[in-house]
């Protein structure tokens, strides 16, 4: 017969005000209210404002990025390679394997030297963690995690204890006991807790505090007695994968890098980030810091490696060839800084001359994917570990020096 | 709607980035000449570049070399 609306009052207290009045309904992050008409057309005006304040904000936020290019642009004046014309060119280098560590049941994850510059821990994804004597090859305590995958282990400064986790979210601190009669898993102490797998890890300057990043997109300072947070690191957009403290005359700060292709250089204290670098154009896998504490390498899933000027704030090189199409995994400096050995999922080692940009040496051997790679402590020999399930230990046996350099392309 | 939330997000974006406009940077030669001279100074102390003497070196063979 007819079509007719009704509009049906209803009358009530507004969920705002709480003043008897005629109601409407009103949507607020899909949760429905009922307001009264005053408190209706004020929040309408509020979102208004809102809207203004997001468009004005994200302006900003533009006019910011622009004028900070514009300042670094305006610093950038030269390239490392130029400033480096005149040091004399690396010769032709041979390293020589010296111990293939074997042992372990699977895909060798990450490695980590002691400070006596001797003993190695590493971890598998077989669920094992193997410390060795890295002269003798023995195989000096062993420990299964309840986890395979264990992708981060850490050496304490002590020598005394091991840290490592993975994909059970956790960070856990064994220490080392020499006591046959010892069970090392009994005296397990579970220090971090992520919400996601662990991908780093590393105490700082003593056995009292590790520094934990994650694939859960933050990192996080525990103390280790009490299991503690001390501290949390937000900014990453997505899994962080890897981390490195800054030396320590150069205070405290850490560098992290992640999956949303960002290096970020963290306060510890305040758990702030001072400084950020967007320049991989995919994951970053590995991040070391310069000896000096002025500079930090990575090495990434878009087959290179850059360095990265704290002080000049941006990236001043990149380590690069167009035949390198793998994704670097693990990065480090030699004592002196001017050899950045970098390993590669292409199974070979690139040994590269951080001055100059140029390859100095391509180390194979593996046979399978590098994953991890530390220069020991003294900078006498450099261990790399591969999916291959075993973990070398190479060392520099002579160079000689090449009358004229012919890059090949 | 999701209003609040995004301006949050964003008040904190443009607070980080006043934050990293507020750094004093180097010019690059000048960061540059730098590194280059840490490597410099430290290259006789670096056993990957120079090789250490087996004497010292515990992972070299303790060996005598013959000619062939």
């Amino acid at each position: 017969m007819c079509d007719q609306t009704f509009l049906v009052n209803v009358f009530g207290s507004c969920d705002k005000c709480f003043k008897q009045r005629a109601l409407r309904p009103v949507f607020k992050k899909s949760q429905q209210l009922s307001y009264c008409s005053t408190c209706a057309e004020i929040m309408a005006t509020e979102a208004l404002h809102e809207n203004e304040t997001l468009a004005s904000l994200k302006s900003e936020a533009e006019s910011l990025k622009g004028k900070l290019e514009e300042e670094r642009a305006k610093l950038h004046d030269v390239e490392l390679h130029q400033v480096a014309e005149r040091v004399e060119a690396l010769g032709q280098f041979v390293m020589k394997t010296r111990r293939t560590l074997k042992g372990h049941g699977n895909k060798v994850l990450c490695m980590d030297w002691c400070k006596d510059k001797r003993r190695i821990v590493s971890s598998s994804q077989d669920g094992k963690v193997i410390v060795w004597d890295s002269f003798t090859t023995n195989k000096e305590h062993a420990v299964t995690m309840p986890c395979t995958w264990v992708m981060a282990c850490a050496y304490a400064p002590s020598g005394c204890a091991i840290a490592c986790g993975g994909l059970d979210n956790k960070c856990s601190v064994y220490p080392l006991t020499f006591d046959k009669n010892e069970n090392m898993a009994a005296k397990k102490k579970s220090v971090a807790m992520h919400t996601n797998y662990l991908s780093a890890c590393s105490f700082t300057n003593s056995d009292m505090q590790i520094l934990t990043a994650s694939g859960d997109g933050t990192c996080a300072l525990w103390d280790v007695e009490s299991g503690q947070l001390l501290q949390s690191f937000h900014g990453h957009g997505a899994d962080v994968l890897c981390l490195d403290l800054a030396p320590s005359e150069t205070g405290n700060t850490f560098v992290s890098g992640g999956c949303d292709k960002k290096a970020m250089v963290w306060d510890m204290r305040s758990g702030q980030c001072v400084q950020a670098f967007e320049t991989h154009e995919s994951d970053i896998n590995s991040v070391r810091y310069y000896p000096s504490g002025d500079a930090f390498a990575s090495g990434s899933d878009d087959a290179t490696c850059r360095l990265y000027d704290l002080r000049a704030d941006r990236e001043v090189a990149i380590y690069s060839k167009e035949s390198i199409i793998f994704g670097a995994s693990s990065v480090d400096f030699s004592l002196s800084g001017r050899l950045l050995f970098a390993g590669y999922n292409d199974y070979t080692i690139n040994v590269w001359d951080v001055l100059k940009g140029s390859r100095v040496s391509i180390l194979f051997g593996h046979e399978n994917r590098v994953s991890t790679l530390r220069v020991s402590p003294d900078g006498t020999a450099f261990c790399s570990g591969s999916w291959d399930h075993t973990l070398r230990v190479r060392e520099m046996v002579f160079s000689f020096p090449v009358c004229e350099r012919r890059e090949e392309g | 709607m999701s209003g609040s939330s995004s301006v949050a997000a964003m008040k904190k974006v443009v607070q980080q980035l006043q934050l990293e406009a507020g750094l004093k940077c180097v010019k690059v030669s000048q960061a540059a000449a730098d590194l280059k001279q840490f490597c410099l100074q430290n290259t006789q102390h670096d056993p990957l570049l120079t090789g250490a003497s087996s004497s010292t070196n515990p992972f070299r063979p303790q060996k005598v070399c013959s000619f062939l």
